[in-house]
């Protein structure tokens, strides 16, 4: 039995959270955006473990948070490959990564 | 309580205030190639909090995935489109300041819904050796999403190189 109580890594997950939010709202280069959002996604990591781990009935049989865990970093992976190359992509039309200067679609 | 439990809690404290410290410097820092490598720190800091949890398969992947894969990655995009912050600029937009309130509001609300509880706590101790069951979930009751995610990851590497290809 762990000793420390859920609400302690919910509320270390909602900080994490917090801050990749930040990050990817308020930074300008496309590459700081995408590091705000691995940072969310390991938020939601840390809530999914520490839900498995404390209230799924026999953690060691119910192993569903820890497969949901390993399908959402799979999914970072794929996001972080496909974002990385779509900002090398516009670096190479428009020499830029700065977002605010990447307003092609902009009405 | 006895003198593990002061421990669990010791390590629990350094382990989120690294985690939270380098995820700060990762979003504030000007140079981006500092901020990358504070990511990496707090990549690290979450790894530890997976082995306090008794997920020992997920701390491995996380170490290996986000600090050996997504690292270099977001290391190499880095490189390949390096100079370009004039000396002056800022690293943040206009709306630096609305996003960080935003973030505040947001962390007061997810504080005051963890922080309400009682929440059901689960007191079975994990005796068993839990990575062959993990991988007998991921063959039979999880096969369908298994096969799905990799599908898919084949096809976001394959379109990442068409995308990237000159």
């Amino acid at each position: 039995m762990p000793p420390i109580p859920i609400s302690f890594y919910l509320i270390l997950a909602a900080a994490l959270f917090c801050i990749g939010l930040y990050g990817a709202l308020a930074r300008r280069n496309a590459v700081a955006i995408l590091m705000g959002i691995e940072l969310m996604l390991n938020a939601v990591n840390i809530n999914l473990v520490a839900f498995w781990r404390y209230i799924s009935g026999d953690p060691a049989k119910n192993q569903t948070g820890i497969v949901f865990a390993l399908i959402v970093i799979t999914l970072a992976a794929a996001e972080a490959a496909i974002g990385l190359a779509l900002i090398i992509a516009v670096y190479r039309s428009r020499d830029t990564v700065n977002v605010e200067d990447v307003d092609l679609l902009k009405w | 309580m006895s003198l593990t439990d002061v421990l669990f809690y010791i390590v629990f404290f350094i382990l989120a205030g690294a985690t939270l410290t380098a995820a700060l410097l990762a979003v504030t820092l000007r140079n981006v190639v500092h901020s990358a490598l504070a990511l990496v720190g707090s990549f690290f800091g979450v790894a530890g909090i997976y082995l306090l949890l008794e997920a020992e398969f997920l701390a491995v992947v996380q170490v290996l995935i986000y600090v050996g894969a997504i690292s270099v990655l977001i290391l190499f995009a880095i490189m390949l489109t390096r100079g370009l912050m004039k000396p002056g600029e800022s690293a943040v937009n206009g709306q630096w300041a609305a996003a960080a309130i935003i973030a505040m509001f947001l962390f007061m609300g997810m504080l005051l819904t963890a922080a309400r509880g009682p929440w059901p706590i689960n007191t079975t101790a994990i005796t068993t050796d839990m990575i062959p069951a993990l991988g007998t979930a991921l063959v039979t009751t999880y096969v369908l999403p298994f096969e799905i995610v990799s599908v898919l990851l084949l096809a976001a590497l394959v379109g990442a190189l068409m995308i990237a290809r000159e």
